[in-house]
């Protein structure tokens, strides 16, 4: 048995759907990891113990565990305690609060690296501290962590894949689906594979026109 | 130049730092510090690196918080004994009203001169966009940084960084001014540009305290000057007496030492 591409166009919807999903459950999840993780950044440096000791067990939770299990837990897990979260949205909180964590990590040395002296300049107008925080140090330490939070934002892509397992016929569902009709794998997993590649190319484009906007700021 | 004698009388003063005392640890780096200045009165503060110049400025606004003293505005009270909460809320509003100088300039890198000198006045007097931008236009006229306004800072020369920065403390509306060595970082040719923004604040009678460098500036735009050494206040007086006729040995070796640094 040779490979055989023409069986693809047949079934081009369905993957193309399943692309779709990737990319809503990818900018999804990026989002809550993107505002979880700036929230968790600030409770870790700035709030009291009493309220950063409990993220912290959950942040050692969401990073010392595997992703799956995370999953299965929103997923499967919830509904016993009567949450039942849809599939989708299980994906994109699973996800985003996994990445949360690891985008956390970055925003607190980001805030950590902003020069005292901006702080100063902020408090000596009369702002705040926590308005300080807000107008001043956040916004330059999101600033100076674009590439590794980037590079999260890539790996979070790959990750989106496991989501298939509760079920979300996002990309790589799709495609078992595909080739559980046609038993053709090597031809659709080639086909999502370059589909995944081309998501990842849109999404360095979007980084570097970012990184381009914010040069002059620095 | 402000008429000294209309100064010098026993009206209540504007700035009233006493006792001003501050450790870290076992070093005392504040001994016991008076400090009268009245309204529209510029005083400048030199002396050898170390001597706690920064840290007497930065007192006044709170930034290094005293360890012992007293610092009045009008007839606030500055550094006052409130709860957490409530102190925080009290300094807030104090640092409104008193404007910082850096010598660093300190501007904000992620905004534009106009968000710049536009945060505060928006975020604390809630100022419409409209009347924050106008606002902004005006203090930057002022300081000659208005063809600017929409440039970021990391596109500026350190003169005119410096420049935004005063019209960015001005568009506070603050009652004193303190500079901390406004011109120490600029490079030689610059240092004019920011000198005259300063003479001409002078000749507005803003409150202003100066800690300098530059004898000569000091000498054409100040009322009163302090010399510290060490933490304490060694030697104070009018500017014609301070550079010309010093009385103490301290202030003499200092100003000599100075001179022969800067001039040939
Ligand atoms: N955060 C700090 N911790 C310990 N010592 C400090 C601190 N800040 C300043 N000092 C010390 O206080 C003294 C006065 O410093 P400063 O006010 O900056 O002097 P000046 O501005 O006159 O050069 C110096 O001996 C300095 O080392
Ligand atoms: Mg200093």
């Amino acid at each position: 048995m040779g490979l055989d591409f023409t069986v693809i166009p047949q079934y081009l919807d369905i993957i193309l759907w399943g692309a779709l999903w990737t990319i809503l459950i990818t900018l999804g999840a990026a989002a809550v990891s993107f505002i979880g993780g700036m929230i968790l950044a600030v409770i870790a440096l700035y709030a009291p113990k009493l309220v950063r000791l409990p993220f912290r067990a959950f942040a050692f939770l969401f990073m010392g565990t595997p992703l799956l299990l995370q999953l299965f837990l929103i997923y499967f897990g919830l509904v016993q305690v009567g949450i039942d979260v849809p599939a989708v949205m299980a994906g994109i909180i699973g996800l985003g609060l996994h990445f949360a964590v690891y985008n956390s990590e970055l925003f607190q040395t980001g805030i950590l690296a902003v020069d005292k002296g901006q702080i100063e300049a902020a408090r000596t107008l009369g702002l705040g501290r926590m308005q300080a925080l807000r107008k001043v140090v956040v916004p330059q330490a999101i600033r100076d962590v674009i590439p590794p939070v980037g590079n999260n934002m890539i790996a979070l892509l790959k990750d989106s894949a496991l989501v298939s397992v509760i079920g979300v016929s996002e990309l790589t569902l799709s495609a078992q689906r595909a080739i559980g009709s046609t038993y053709r794998p090597f031809e659709f997993y080639v086909l999502v594979a370059v589909i995944y590649y081309i998501i990842n190319l849109f999404m360095e484009a979007a980084q570097r026109r970012v990184e381009r906007r914010v040069q002059a700021s620095r | 130049m402000n008429d000294q004698g209309d100064h010098m009388t026993d009206q209540k003063p504007f700035v009233d730092i006493q006792h001003a005392q501050k450790s870290y640890g076992a070093l005392e780096v504040l001994k016991d510090i008076n400090l009268q200045v009245q309204k529209g009165q510029i005083v400048a503060i030199i002396g050898p690196s170390g001597s706690g110049k920064s840290t007497l400025l930065r007192a006044i606004n709170d930034l290094d918080p005293l360890t012992g003293g007293e610092i009045w505005l009008e007839d606030k009270q500055i550094n006052k004994n409130l709860p957490h909460r409530q102190y925080e809320k009290h300094i807030n509003l104090v640092r409104q009203e008193i404007g910082m100088v850096f010598q660093h300039f300190n501007l904000f890198p992620h905004l534009t001169v106009r968000g710049n000198v536009t945060l505060a006045p928006k975020m604390l007097k809630g100022l419409s966009d409209a009347d924050a931008n106008k606002l902004a236009e005006e203090q930057l006229d002022k300081v000659g940084m208005l063809e600017r306004i929409d440039y970021y800072p990391s596109q500026l020369s350190g003169g005119q960084k410096q420049r935004v920065a005063i019209a960015r403390a001005l568009a506070m509306n603050p009652k004193v001014m303190l500079f901390d060595e406004a011109t120490s970082a600029l490079d030689p040719e610059l240092v004019e540009e920011v000198n005259l923004v300063m003479k001409k604040l002078a000749e507005e009678h803003m409150t202003m305290i100066i800690v300098t460098h530059e004898m000569s500036f000091a000498e054409s735009v100040c009322d009163r000057v302090l010399f510290m050494d060490q933490g304490v206040v060694v030697e104070e007086g009018p500017p014609e007496v301070m550079f010309r006729n010093p009385k103490n040995d301290r202030t003499k070796e200092f100003l000599r030492k100075h001179l022969a640094g800067q001039h040939r």
